[in-house]
C-alpha cells in the first residue's frame, strides 16, 4: 500500500512537468499533502500518538490546506497571470523529468541497505531533483516558491524512511517546512508583489558588479 | 549559565522589537553588550563544561566566541552612528537593533552547539534576523537581496537538513542514533562510507551559502552589498565563521574515517574554485562593498585550501578565519564613513580620500595591507603557513595556481584602492564634503592592530586553544 501511495506521488511530479496553469500546480501540492499524510500514518507506526497527531496535523493542515490556501490567494492578490511559462517546452520537461527518475533508479540500486527502503530514496532524490529542475526553468517568482514547496515534500519523504528509528529527525523537518515557508511566502511575498508589479523572475536583476 | 544567557538576548529582542524610546533602546543595547561579554568571559573560565546538554565551551566555540564579541562592540557603535546619521524613524531603529541582537545571540549559540541538528537550528536563526537586516532600506534593490538571500538559504538550510538525513542512515549502520559531535567522532571509524559520502555533500553544500565558498556563495554577496555596512561587517566576518564551524565540525568526523582523501578533493576543489570566482569578479568589479565581499570569499577559499591539506594547515586555517574577521569587519566599519564623503559605492566616483577624511584612509590602507597579507599584517602569517602546508602535501601544482590567482586579485584590489585614495574623482563637488569625527575610526584602528598583533605575536593561551580545537584531527 506504502508503494502505491508513493509511486502516486512519483506521478504527480510527472503531471507538475507538463502543467501549464499555476493552479494545476498549487491543487497538485495539495494532493501530494493528502499523499503524505496517508504514508505517514501507514509508516510511522512505532512513534508515540501525540507525535503521530502533529505530523500527521502538519501534513493535511499546512502541506495541504494552509498553502495552498495562500499560494490561491497570493495569485488573484497579485493578478498573476495564470500561465507557468516555463523556458522549455513540456515535451523536453517531461524528458527530463524521465531522465531524473531514471537516474535516481540506478543510483538506489547500487545501495545494499536494509535500513532504508530503497522505494523511499528514489521517490525522495527525484522529487528533490525535479524541484530544482522547476526552479531553473520557470520564469515567476511564485513558480520558484512552488518548486521549493516540491522540494520540501521531497525531503519530507526521505525523514518518513527514517522516521520510526528517529521522530527527532522528522519534527525539525516539520520545523524547517513551517520556518521556511512562512518566512519566504509570509513576508517576502507580500512585500514582493507590493513592489514589484509583474512578478518576473528578469526583474530580479538589477543588483550587479558594475 | 546558557540559559540565562539565551532567555536574556531573547528577551532583550522583544524588548528592542516593541519598545520605540531613545534612551531605552540605546541602553538595552549596551545591556545586550554586557550580557555578551559577560557569557564570553564566563565560556572562558569553564572551558570543556556543557550546559543545557546541547551547548559545549569547546576550544573552537570558545576562540570565535571572543571574537564575535569583540566585533560586536564596534558593530553597535557603528550602528548607533549609523542610525543617528541616517535619522531613522523609531519603529525601523527598533526592527533594526532587535534583528541585530538576535543575529550576534544566533551566531554566538550556533558556535557552542555540540549536536549537529541545534547548529542547523541557529543556522536557521541567522537566516532570519539576517534578512530583516537586509530589507533595512526598504526600497526595490533591497528587497531583492533579500529576496535572493532567503531563497538561497533555505535551499542551502534544506540541503543540510538532506545531509542530517543521510548521516543519520549512515550513524544507524555504527548502531547508534546519537547524532551529537561527540557520539559522531567516536563512531566516525565505522560509519557507513555510501551515506557518509553523500552526508558530506549535502552538509558542505549547504554551508557554503554562509561560508561563502563556491556553488552558494552568490547570496551573501547581494546581502553583503545591500546591508547596512555595520551589518554587512558582521555578515562577511562572524557569520562566515558559523559556516567555518559547520563545515569543521562534521570534517573531523570525515577525517577520521576512511573517506580523507576523497573528503580533501572534494574541499579542495570547491576551494580552488572559489579562489577563481573570487580572481574574475575582482576584475570586474566596480562596487567597493561587493569588493569586499569577493576578497571574503577569496580568504574563505585560502582556509579551505588549508583545511584541505592538513598538517600545519589547520592550524593556520583557524587562525586565518579570525584574523580575517577582525580586518574584514574593520573595512566595512570604514566604509560606512566613505560613503557618507562621497555619498556613491561605485570606484569611479570615489577618489583622493586622504583629502577629505585621513583618520579614515589611514584605516582604508591599513586594512587593504592587512587584507592582502603584507607584512606586518597578521593574515602574511597564516597564509605564509597555509601555503608551506601546500607545500608540505607536495601540491606544487595547486600552489602555484593558488598564488597566481592570489597576485591578480592583490593588483586589481591594490589598483582600486589607490584610486580610491589618491586620484581625485571626476566631476566631484567637494564645497560641503561631510566632516568625520577622526574618533570613529578607533575601533577599526583597534581592530586592525588586534589582527596584527594576534598573527605575529600570539598569546600562549590563544595558541593552546587553536591547538585544542585541531587535536581530534588526523596529520
Amino acid at each position: 500500500m506504502i508503494h502505491v501511495l508513493l509511486i502516486t506521488f512519483l506521478i504527480t511530479l510527472f503531471y507538475m512537468a507538463i502543467a501549464n496553469r499555476l493552479m494545476t500546480y498549487i491543487n497538485v501540492l495539495a494532493f501530494q499533502g493528502v499523499l503524505l499524510f496517508f504514508v505517514v500514518f501507514i509508516q510511522l507506526n512505532e512513534i508515540n500518538t501525540l507525535n503521530l497527531v502533529l505530523i500527521l496535523l502538519e501534513t493535511i493542515v499546512f502541506k495541504s490546506l494552509a498553502v495552498p490556501i495562500f499560494l490561491t490567494h497570493l495569485l488573484r492578490r497579485n493578478n498573476i497571470t495564470r500561465e507557468a511559462e516555463p523556458y522549455l517546452p513540456n515535451f523536453v520537461s517531461l524528458v527530463i523529468t524521465t531522465f531524473i527518475v531514471v537516474i535516481t533508479i540506478l543510483i538506489s540500486s547500487t545501495i545494499e541497505d536494509t535500513h532504508l527502503d530503497k522505494i523511499f530514496f528514489v521517490v525522495a532524490l527525484s522529487t528533490l531533483f525535479f524541484g530544482l529542475y522547476l526552479i531553473a526553468t520557470r520564469r515567476k517568482i511564485i513558480t520558484h516558491v512552488m518548486g521549493y514547496m516540491v522540494i520540501e515534500n521531497g525531503v519530507f519523504v526521505l525523514s518518513l524512511a527514517i522516521g520510526n528509528e528517529m521522530p527527532m529527525l522528522v519534527n525539525m523537518g516539520i520545523m524547517l517546512d513551517i520556518f521556511a515557508s512562512v518566512l519566504i511566502l509570509g513576508i517576502l511575498f507580500n512585500k514582493i508583489g507590493d513592489v514589484f508589479k509583474d512578478v518576473d523572475v528578469d526583474q530580479l536583476s538589477n543588483l550587479k558588479d558594475v | 549559565m546558557i540559559g540565562i544567557y539565551l532567555l536574556g538576548a531573547f528577551s532583550i529582542a522583544g524588548c528592542l522589537f516593541i519598545i520605540n524610546n531613545k534612551q531605552a533602546v540605546y541602553s538595552l543595547l549596551a545591556v545586550f553588550l554586557a550580557l555578551q561579554s559577560w557569557f564570553t568571559i564566563h565560556a572562558f573560565y569553564n572551558a570543556g563544561n556543557t550546559e543545557l546538554a546541547y551547548f559545549t565551551y569547546d576550544s573552537l566555540g570558545i576562540i570565535l566566541l571572543i571574537t564575535l564579541s569583540i566585533i560586536a562592540i564596534p558593530a553597535a557603535i557603528h550602528s548607533w552612528i549609523y542610525i543617528e546619521n541616517h535619522k531613522e524613524n523609531p519603529r525601523q531603529r527598533s526592527i533594526y537593533l532587535s534583528a541585530l541582537v538576535l543575529l550576534i545571540t544566533a551566531i554566538g549559540a550556533g558556535y557552542l552547539s555540540n549536536h549537529i541538528a541545534v547548529i542547523w537550528i541557529f543556522t536557521e536563526l541567522t537566516t532570519l534576523s539576517a534578512a530583516a537586516l537586509i530589507y533595512h532600506h526598504r526600497n526595490k534593490l533591497a528587497l531583492e537581496g533579500t529576496w535572493k538571500y532567503v531563497f538561497i538559504c533555505a535551499i542551502s538550510i534544506t540541503f543540510i537538513f538532506i545531509g542530517i538525513l543521510f548521516l543519520s542512515i549512515s550513524l544507524q549502520h555504527a548502531g547508534s542514533t546519537d547524532l551529537s559531535y561527540k557520539n559522531l567522532y567516536t563512531n566516525s571509524e565505522n560509519l557507513n562510507p555510501f551515506w557518509l559520502r553523500l552526508a558530506f555533500l549535502f552538509i558542505f553544500t549547504g554551508f557554503t551559502a554562509k561560508l561563502g565558498l563556491v556553488p552558494m556563495f552568490t547570496a551573501g554577496i547581494d546581502a553583503k552589498d545591500k546591508a547596512p555596512a555595520p551589518v554587512g561587517a558582521l555578515l562577511a566576518s562572524v557569520l562566515m565563521n558559523l559556516g567555518f564551524v559547520g563545515i569543521f565540525r562534521f570534517y573531523i568526523v570525515i577525517a577520521n574515517s576512511p573517506l580523507l582523501d576523497w573528503a580533501r578533493l572534494v574541499v579542495g576543489s570547491a576551494a580552488l574554485l572559489s579562489l577563481f570566482v573570487a580572481t574574475v569578479y575582482m576584475l570586474k568589479v566596480k562596487n567597493i562593498k561587493r569588493m569586499l565581499a569577493y576578497s571574503g570569499i577569496e580568504h574563505m577559499g585560502l582556509v579551505m585550501l588549508g583545511l584541505a591539506a592538513g598538517g600545519i594547515g589547520y592550524y593556520a586555517a583557524i587562525l586565518h578565519v579570525v584574523l580575517h574577521a577582525f580586518v574584514k569587519s574593520s573595512m566595512f566599519f570604514q566604509y560606512n564613513q566613505l560613503y557618507r564623503v562621497f555619498q556613491s559605492k561605485s570606484i569611479y566616483h570615489v577618489g583622493n580620500y586622504f583629502k577629505y577624511n585621513t583618520t579614515g584612509a589611514m584605516v582604508l590602507l591599513l586594512g587593504f595591507i592587512s587584507a592582502t597579507a603584507m607584512p606586518p599584517s597578521g593574515l602574511f602569517v597564516s597564509e605564509f603557513l597555509i601555503f608551506r602546508s601546500l607545500f608540505d602535501a607536495g601540491q606544487i601544482f595547486i600552489l602555484i595556481l593558488a598564488l597566481l590567482l592570489l597576485s591578480m586579485i592583490i593588483w586589481v584590489f591594490g589598483k582600486n584602492i589607490f584610486k580610491m585614495l589618491f586620484i581625485p574623482p571626476v566631476g566631484f563637488d567637494d564645497s560641503n564634503v561631510t566632516k568625520i569625527s577622526p574618533w570613529e575610526s578607533v575601533t577599526q584602528f583597534v581592530l586592525l592592530a588586534a589582527a596584527v598583533y594576534l598573527g605575529l605575536n600570539p598569546p600562549v593561551a590563544f595558541v593552546q586553544l587553536i591547538q585544542d580545537s585541531i587535536n581530534l584531527l588526523p596529520l
